[in-house]
């Protein structure tokens, strides 16, 4: 945290007593969590029914089996690790903002960074949701537990996507948790409780992304996947989807929390990663479709029905260039000068660039890994209602999980909920928005 | 809004989220009432002591009973030393009738309805090894003028894919060279399904339908038991009959002759002439996967 937004260090006649402070800590989080204004419920129920549907689709899943999806023997991974492999990026990318901050100190972007991390927290939640649905037998996940289960570590990628996905989670609740309670009780967070593992989470990130990469890289016999380019993708479709949805998030809370302070530094900093991650990723998109197509051979096949169909079957290729589509699209919209200057230019860049990844991560990259088989035959796959339902209600779960650290983070960082005022009827009146959106300011400058 | 009417309203609130949430999770009910807790908390096949499973065993014998009507018994049967089982084909002599696809169907006790197979049977053109132009669902009096035909099951790698990616360790290479499969530790994430180049692998997408009358009752443990839903499964060369010193089923169903099966480390096994005599080849050699199923043509 800067030293700037820090209130002063409490008096030791004031300090609470901490072993009586955490569980108030986690009473006042609970009781955020339950209240709010009308929309904020209607919102919650909102998602708490998708959720519902998610879960109700899933239990017949469970009872039924996985033939309630449209995955075969042949196209054995579908819509939900398609998203799992998104959302993993989402994870990493969320913690990106944590390199200016840290890396590079910059100043306005310690304010915000906490969004990122709880964002992370979120999407991890909801790799693990995917996760949990694709298992045959979750009743098993026990296996996976080393000590009690046989965690095949380090030889399955999966396992160390087991550890690193585990270990990220608890590195980003630790630096929240931590951060929240820290400002809870009005105290100096203390460095040496904190920064270690911010540093550690950087890194952190960017494995938890190359190792779902190579999940899929480390496959022989599927060349779609079998590519040395995948990890480094992988990486830089994360800088994209990161950077994207936390400009979108700090809108909407701007909106919906205005004493929460969202300076344009930090909005317009991740403009410009984005500027640059777009076109990179555009950049190896294209490296990779041209030694795909060109070289042409039965390697390339999938490549092949991927972008033009093959044998007559082409389900994935409105996908894709849908995907291409959103793609460049964002690539021109968060490059023309009005980005800088129309909030609605810059959002739908986002919203672009966010739904483009999210094809070629899923489906454009997932889905054809599989077809043709590796026996070279040629079966489609298209999700069933029961995939979309639950992949609907993970998302929606997610959702909430994020909402819930934002309504509880939110007010103990501007300073409306702390020990010594941990009733909500007195809330102080709320500060206005730091400043209008735009124009750009100077700060956040990483270079 | 008042106190009173706010609270009115949560209660409210969460007495219908808690209905919703319980009429949601209701199909638990039959997934629960499958399980029993003695195969939720059983461990790996390899950490099981002889007594353990035996009662394991038994427990297996009486829920085929009760869930297929059928008496069977099912064996733990081990590989024997100084033996490394081996198969070839004579791609000279294949007609791609399918009989042993057939035959694995029905000693296998695969599903039904799916009339699932671990062999499927590739019918190429003539001059090309190229599986793109092959075909597994041609539907026309064999031998086809200009084909030949190219039978897949496991090659029992030995650099096997499938056995690397496995987060759990419920698939490994056993000491005569067959790749297991424990059912009852499998979580069912199909990672290996993923791995495998050869198409090898089968996963339970529900719960494996057999009329009693049909079910080979014959069954071990790593092989031909009815397979719970919601786990992967695959050949193993039929290790319940071949580890007893008989033949797979896909071999003895063969009309042509064209399986050859044996001890790879027997100098004086059928095998072991073919690999010495034949011009024989392994399917996608430049993986590395070291299979040990090979194809071979006369002359």
């Amino acid at each position: 945290m800067s030293a700037s937004s820090l209130p002063p260090p409490s008096a030791p006649g004031e300090r609470p007593d901490s072993v009586l402070s955490y569980p108030k800590f986690l009473w006042s989080m609970w009781r955020l969590a339950f209240t709010g204004s009308f929309a904020y419920y209607a919102g919650m129920t909102a998602l708490t029914a998708v959720a519902l549907v998610g879960l109700n689709a899933w239990a017949h899943q469970l009872a039924d089996g996985m033939v309630r999806t449209h995955m075969t023997d042949h196209v054995s991974w579908g819509l939900y690790i398609a998203n799992f492999t998104f959302t993993v990026g989402l994870a990493a990318g969320a913690v990106m903002m944590v390199i200016p901050a840290y890396l590079y100190d910059d100043e306005e972007m310690h304010d915000v960074v906490i969004v990122g991390e709880l964002l992370a927290v979120a999407a991890i939640v909801v790799c693990v949701g995917f996760i949990a649905v694709d298992m045959g037998r979750p009743d098993r996940m026990w296996h996976v537990i080393p000590g009690i289960g046989r965690l095949n570590w380090p030889v399955s990628m999966l396992s160390w996507d087991v550890v690193v996905l585990n270990g990220y989670l608890l590195l980003n609740l630790h630096i929240c948790g931590y951060l929240v309670y820290m400002k809870y009780l009005r105290r100096r967070p203390n460095k040496r409780f904190y920064l270690p593992f911010v540093f550690l989470s950087i890194g952190w990130a960017i494995s938890i992304h190359s190792v779902t990469a190579f999940l899929y890289a480390g496959l022989g016999g599927r060349p779609f996947w079998n590519s040395a380019l995948l990890a480094p993708r992988f990486i830089v479709s994360a800088f994209i989807t990161g950077p994207a949805f936390v400009i979108l998030l700090l809108h909407v809370i701007r909106r919906f929390a205005p004493a929460f302070r969202v300076a344009d530094g930090p909005i317009e900093l991740l403009a410009r990663v984005l500027r640059i991650t777009i076109l990179v990723n555009l950049f190896m998109f294209g490296s990779e479709a041209f030694t795909e197509l060109y070289s042409g051979g039965a390697h390339h096949v999938s490549a092949r029905y991927l972008f033009l169909g093959l044998h007559g079957k082409h389900a994935l290729v409105p996908w894709i260039w849908t995907g291409v589509a959103l793609n460049l699209t964002s690539a021109i919209l968060v490059h023309l000068p009005q980005s800088r200057t129309n909030r609605t230019v810059l959002m739908a860049a986002c919203v672009a660039a966010f739904g483009g990844v999210w094809i070629e991560k899923g489906m454009g990259l997932i889905i054809p890994g599989f077809v043709p088989s590796t026996l070279h035959e040629v079966v489609e796959y298209t999700p069933s209602l029961t995939e979309w339902k639950i992949s609907a209600g993970i998302f929606a779960a997610g959702l909430m999980v994020l909402v819930v650290l934002l309504k509880m983070a939110l007010p103990v960082f501007t300073g409306r909920i702390s020990v010594a005022r941990s009733s909500m009827t007195s809330l102080p009146p709320a500060a206005p928005s730091s400043a209008s959106l735009l124009p750009p300011s100077s700060r956040g400058d990483v270079s | 809004m008042d106190k009173a009417k706010r609270r009115t309203l949560k209660v409210l609130g969460s007495t219908l989220g808690a209905a919703a949430f319980a009429y949601a999770i209701e199909p638990l009910r039959a997934w629960a009432s499958d399980m029993s807790l003695g195969e939720l908390l059983q461990k790996h096949y390899r950490e099981l002591t002889p007594d353990e499973m035996r009662a394991v065993l038994a427990r297996l014998e009486a829920d085929a009973e009760a869930k297929y009507g059928r008496e069977v018994t099912i064996e733990d049967i081990r590989p024997t030393p100084g033996v490394e089982l081996g198969y070839a084909l004579n791609l000279s002599v294949c007609i791609g009738c399918r009989k042993c696809a057939e035959a694995c169907h029905v000693e296998n006790n695969h599903d039904r309805t799916t009339n699932n197979s671990y062999i499927r049977v590739l019918e190429m053109e003539q001059g090309s090894f190229d599986l793109e132009k092959g075909t597994t669902t041609y539907d026309h009096a064999v031998p086809s003028p200009g084909k030949y035909y190219l039978p897949v099951q496991c090659q029992q790698c030995d650099n096997a894919p499938c056995v690397k990616v496995c987060p759990v360790q419920a698939t490994w290479k056993e000491s005569d060279g067959i790749v297991v499969v424990d059912y009852n530790w499998c979580i069912g994430c199909r990672y290996c399904e993923a791995a495998c180049p050869y198409h090898a692998r089968r996963f339970n997408w529900s719960k494996p339908e057999i009329p009693a009358e049909e079910i080979n009752p014959n069954q071990s443990y790593l092989s031909n038991r009815v397979r719970p839903q919601g786990v992967v499964e695959k050949c193993t060369f039929c290790l319940h009959r071949t580890r007893k010193g008989l033949l797979p089923a896909c071999l003895e169903a063969c009309p042509t002759g064209a399986r050859v099966f044996g001890n790879l480390l027997d100098p004086n096994s059928e095998i072991r002439w073919v690999l010495a005599h034949k011009r024989v080849y392994v399917l996608k050699e430049e993986l590395g996967t070291r299979p040990r199923f090979f194809y071979y043509f006369d002359n």
